[in-house]
């Protein structure tokens, strides 16, 4: 195992110092073989923690594996990803979820954290053998059956009462389904001039809106994933102010991007909650500023180029994450103000980790603690440019755009899993 | 094809005034062919049209091939099976195989919104694409041919009511039409119950009504749009009888409308529904009038896009859109 000096890093951003690791986790002081890494003018922070990554495997390698979707997290700066369950077959026994976590320790870039379905098959109907997946190798605590939402109120109350039997958490895609049958973009004004089927924001805020009293009247953990919209933050916020034990993550996407991108019909807008308007993207800014959303979480959605080559209406929902992520989180929330690195390290590491309950991630850089950290280049611009993305697919929204930051080296408890900006082939 | 950028009839929102009054000042030239016993013109001799279909529509295809065969042109007919359910062959690769048999123009109808601009701007083909309808989004040469027949009824379009009633939240005949009459100089009125109006219609270059009845005697033209069937299923109305009542055209409506005023319906018409015998069988119904129109205005806009020489119709290529 290489040991490392990392020379003149700033830790959050705050004064320059040298961090030393030794063994896997951060030392007092350098190991005599330690390997230098010249970190003047990077940010070192606790390597980010996605909440919210689909991988693929098993069944659509052709999109994604765990493999090359693990690479494209180290690329992002990631040393842990929660893997999604709506694979095929579904993660919704405990052989699925410790098959994924197997491929995850074989591929060895990051920590990939399986996440259970909540319902078998994620057809909504009867729950899956949850304690199973959390008594597994696995050690599943996050469970999802995201690309669907839970929408019987009273299975959804049954998972967040039954998964208060080993603290795990229900995450929920908020998505009333009967207001978006046929759904294709955000609804208001541009989805009738474009004649594309709205998916209203009232979808999403009432199951929120819903799930959050179940969450009080439960007592149990509600996370909500992707919102995106100013309604939901609201709702959230409300039911924090209560004491509801509620978490919530918003997408790169919705921080940047939004619906006016439709206009063209270009498929690789496509996504699920879909782009939003201007005032949500304001809305989903203030409410991670000011913690009402905890955390950012990627929704890396991989697609095949056939899925989106074709007409909006037939085409995938989703875009690729892992890789921009930190850049657009650098371009949305610090260079505007609206969060330092401090900030970004909490909501991109610290509180990702605890709520999937990582005790190895979003761990302070502090002496004794596991060496898995990022190193940002906070100057550098970089054109992103889908062919030099190591997902499998290419679906990125962001393709053409200059985004700042540059992950410059991930380390995984003390292992370079990227270094000099490339992804360490192992 | 000849150099210059791309052209295509996308949305009638890409149409200047000027734009359209060629291409209806170009229909009336054609429409005076009609007349004679030779109705044959040689301007595009050589070159290919292809009606490329995604929905079965009969009656806007036959339009599109007489119209091409009119001006001369080799007309492919390619009904494309496949729809969101059952995929056929995909987009991308039925527009490769008819970029390969050299297509100059594509008359694309898509169940799916964009799909002729999809066509248009992937990169897939070089031809010029005229959409003949686009999922709920827009059928530009149906409002091309219903303007060039409210001009010929009302005598110009600068300032004449025009009253769109119906479903208008899922008619493209509606969303064209709104645009290009605007454009136009026309007053647009939609009427429609609450669950059929647009979500965003404030924003529309038009006025809107729940109530049609004292939108009539204002109106110089009514336009009735077809309503589905199925929609009352999904709770868009209760009952056709109370749909017809509320919203259908019968006798005793139309003896509110000012004398000159007409009746449009782009077909193909629900008799007893949006509009009863009495009306689409009266002298003031243009039913069969904006049939003959149809094929004079898409004769017109294949002569412009392949053959005429300015000024342009259509947008020139945006490109995608980033
Ligand atoms: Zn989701």
């Amino acid at each position: 195992m290489t040991n490392w000096t990392i020379k003149g890093a700033s830790p959050l951003g705050g004064p320059a110092r040298d961090l030393y690791v030794r063994e896997g986790r951060i030392a007092e002081a350098p190991a005599p073989d330690a390997t230098v890494i010249d970190a003047a003018g990077l940010i070192a922070l606790p390597g980010l923690v996605d909440l919210h990554t689909h991988l693929r495997e098993p069944g659509r390698e052709d999109a994604e594996t765990v493999l090359s979707g693990s690479r494209a997290a180290a690329a992002g700066g990631f040393t842990a990803v929660h893997a999604m369950a709506n694979t095929d077959p579904v993660a919704d026994t405990a052989g699925v979820v410790e098959q994924v976590w197997r491929l995850g320790r074989e591929a060895g870039y990051c920590d990939v954290q399986p996440v259970g379905a909540v319902t078998v098959g994620i057809a909504g109907e009867r729950l899956a053998e949850l304690g199973a997946m959390a008594e597994s190798a696995a050690r599943v605590r996050i469970f999802s059956d995201d690309g669907h939402c839970v929408s019987d109120a009273a299975l959804m109350r049954r998972a967040l009462e039954y998964v208060k039997a080993f603290g795990g958490v229900v995450a929920q895609h908020a998505q009333e389904p009967r207001l978006t049958e046929g759904a294709q973009m955000n609804e208001g004004e541009l989805s009738d001039v474009l004649g594309l089927r709205g998916w209203p924001a009232v979808a999403e805020e009432a199951i929120i809106a819903r799930d959050v009293l179940l969450a009080a009247h439960t007592g149990s953990r509600l996370h909500v994933c992707h919102l995106s919209t100013a309604g939901s933050v609201e709702i959230v916020r409300w039911a924090k102010s209560k004491g509801y034990p509620v978490t919530a993550e918003v997408t790169p996407h919705h921080l940047l991007l939004t619906e006016d991108l439709v206009r063209g019909y270009d498929p690789v807008y496509k996504v699920n909650p879909p782009l939003r308007s201007k005032d949500d993207v304001e809305a989903v800014r203030a409410g991670l500023a000011d913690g009402a959303i905890d955390v950012v979480a990627t929704d890396h959605a991989p697609h095949p180029v056939e899925a989106k080559d074709c007409e909006w209406a037939v085409a995938a929902m989703g875009m690729l994450g892992l890789e921009t992520a930190l850049s657009v989180v650098q371009q949305t929330m610090v260079a505007t103000g609206l969060l330092d690195w401090a900030g970004v390290a909490d909501r991109m590491s610290v509180r990702a980790a605890r709520i999937g309950q990582l005790e190895e991630h979003g761990r302070p850089l502090e002496v004794g603690e596991p060496a898995n950290l990022t190193l940002l280049d906070p100057a550098a611009a970089r054109v992103i440019e889908p062919a030099s993305l190591h997902s499998r697919s290419r679906n990125t929204p962001f393709a053409g755009l200059e985004l700042p930051g540059a992950v410059h080296a991930t380390l995984l408890r003390g292992t370079a899993t990227v270094l000099d900006g490339k992804v360490v082939d192992r | 094809m000849s150099a210059g950028p791309r052209r295509h009839l996308l949305s009638t929102a890409d149409l200047s005034a000027e734009d359209a009054m060629l291409i209806l000042d170009t229909a009336a030239e054609f429409a005076r062919l009609a007349d004679r016993p030779i109705k044959k013109l040689p301007t595009l001799r050589g070159r290919t049209v292809v009606n490329l279909f995604y929905e079965d529509s009969t009656r806007t295809r036959i339009s599109f091939e007489t119209a091409a065969k009119r001006l001369s042109a080799d007309v492919i007919n390619f009904s494309a099976k496949g729809s969101s359910v059952s995929k056929g062959e995909s987009l991308k690769d039925t527009a490769l195989t008819l970029e390969a048999m050299g297509a100059d123009a594509v008359v694309v109808r898509h169940w799916a919104s964009g799909g002729a601009h999809r066509l248009a701007h992937a990169g897939w083909i070089r031809s010029a694409v005229v959409n003949a309808g686009d999922g709920t989004h827009e059928h530009p040469t149906q409002a091309l041919l219903d303007a060039y027949t409210l001009r010929a009824r009302l005598g110009g379009l600068e300032g004449r009511r025009v009253t769109v009633v119906g479903d208008v939240l899922h008619s493209r005949v509606a969303r064209s039409n709104v645009r290009l009459l605007a454009t136009l100089g026309a007053e647009v009125t939609l009427v429609a119950p609450p669950t059929l109006m647009p979500f965003g219609v404030e924003g529309w270059p038009c006025s809107s009504s729940y109530a049609l009845d004292p939108v009539l005697p204002k109106s110089d033209a009514v336009m009735m749009l077809r309503v589905q069937r199925e929609r009352m299923d999904q709770a868009f109305f209760p009952t056709e009888r109370e749909y017809s009542r509320r919203y259908g055209m019968h006798a005793d409506r139309m003896a509110q409308l000012p004398e000159h005023a007409v009746v449009m319906h782009p077909g193909p018409m629900n008799r007893g529904l949006e509009i009863s015998a009495e009306v689409a069988d009266s002298a003031r119904s243009t039913v069969t009038e904006q049939v003959a129109n149809g094929v004079s205005v898409r004769m017109a806009v294949l002569y412009l896009l392949l053959g005429g020489s300015e000024p342009a119709i259509g947008t020139e290529d945006e490109g995608e859109r980033r």
